[in-house]
């Protein structure tokens, strides 16, 4: 997880043209991104599993399912930087600051990723769960709860 | 030494981190921020003494550029760890990963700022197999701290 998050905030701290200012951000997006992805895989696998020790219950999780869009749009956010603005990394990578597209993609990386940390870590508190407590309608209908008496 | 732990967790500020629902794992989620941020500021220099990654700079570059990262990293961990201290110190007397984690700190900590960091920064040393050995080291205490933390929730 630190090798993964840290790894990916670096490179979000160098796109905002905040952090690693003397290294060319190329070598920040292509050589340390290769860690970056290694990690990635050994989070995915390890969290696929922790998902099937008990998928009903965090499908129905609703930070589970923040964490699930958060995902979707940093996997979004990636792929238009890439298709984008990295294509011509080797125009800018030596600025200090690089140009307005490539520190928008640092930011918005940057929050979405403190947001997936965030619901990962309030997925472990039972305080929605559908089973418990008594939930407001809007939450059942977020986390897909069953209503009593009527088929899901 | 049981005594100090009492009076940690009477701290009115321990007790309010305790009462409140969302207080705990709200610091707890900032607590893994600043894990994200010093962990990468670590690997990123402990790597680059192995030869992975950053591989375009030098040593002590990558070393002087991460520093601040590091500190941000680690006072953020620092100020949000003890928070949550205080609001479970009794417990935390009576477990054994604490303890394990405290001292794989401090130890992780001396290493950082007197062994790993002159070493990161002297050019003669670059890609020795003592700075390789001072990485590995850091790496292995850092892990230590990180996964006994993670155990102190599971008991």
């Amino acid at each position: 997880m630190a090798l993964f998050l840290g790894t990916a905030v670096i490179n979000d701290l160098r796109l905002l043209g905040v952090g690693f200012r003397s290294v060319p951000a190329g070598e920040i997006t292509i050589r340390l991104l290769r860690i970056t992805r290694f990690a990635f895989v050994v989070m995915v696998v390890t969290g696929v599993l922790l998902f099937y020790s008990n998928p009903l219950r965090y499908y129905h999780n609703i930070f589970f399912r923040i964490k699930l869009v958060l995902l979707v749009v940093s996997a979004v956010n990636i792929w238009l930087f890439h298709g984008r603005i990295h294509r011509r990394v080797a125009e800018w990578q030596h600025d200090a600051v690089p140009p307005r597209q490539a520190r928008l993609a640092g930011l918005v990386s940057l929050l979405a990723w403190s947001g997936i940390v965030v619901a990962g870590r309030l997925v472990a508190y039972d305080w929605f769960d559908c089973d418990r407590n008594v939930q407001t309608a809007f939450m059942m209908w977020l986390q897909g709860c069953a209503t009593s008496g009527v088929a899901e | 030494m049981l005594w100090f732990f009492e009076w940690c967790e009477a701290t009115w500020l321990g007790t309010a981190v305790r009462t409140s629902v969302g207080a705990f794992p709200l610091i707890e989620s900032i607590h893994l921020l600043g894990l994200g941020l010093l962990g990468g500021a670590i690997l990123v220099v402990d790597l680059r003494m192995l030869g992975v990654g950053l591989t375009g700079q030098r040593v002590a570059a990558v070393a002087r550029e991460a520093r601040p990262w590091l500190v941000l990293g680690l006072g953020t961990m620092v100020l949000t760890g003890t928070l949550l201290f205080l609001s479970e110190a009794v417990k935390c007397y009576y477990n054994t990963s604490f303890w394990v984690k405290m001292t794989a700190l401090v130890i992780a900590l001396c290493h950082t700022f007197l062994i790993r960091q002159p070493v990161a920064l002297d050019p003669e040393l670059e890609s020795s197999t003592r700075s390789r050995f001072v990485a590995i080291g850091s790496m292995a205490l850092w892990f230590t701290v990180a996964a006994a933390g993670r155990w102190i929730g599971y008991s």
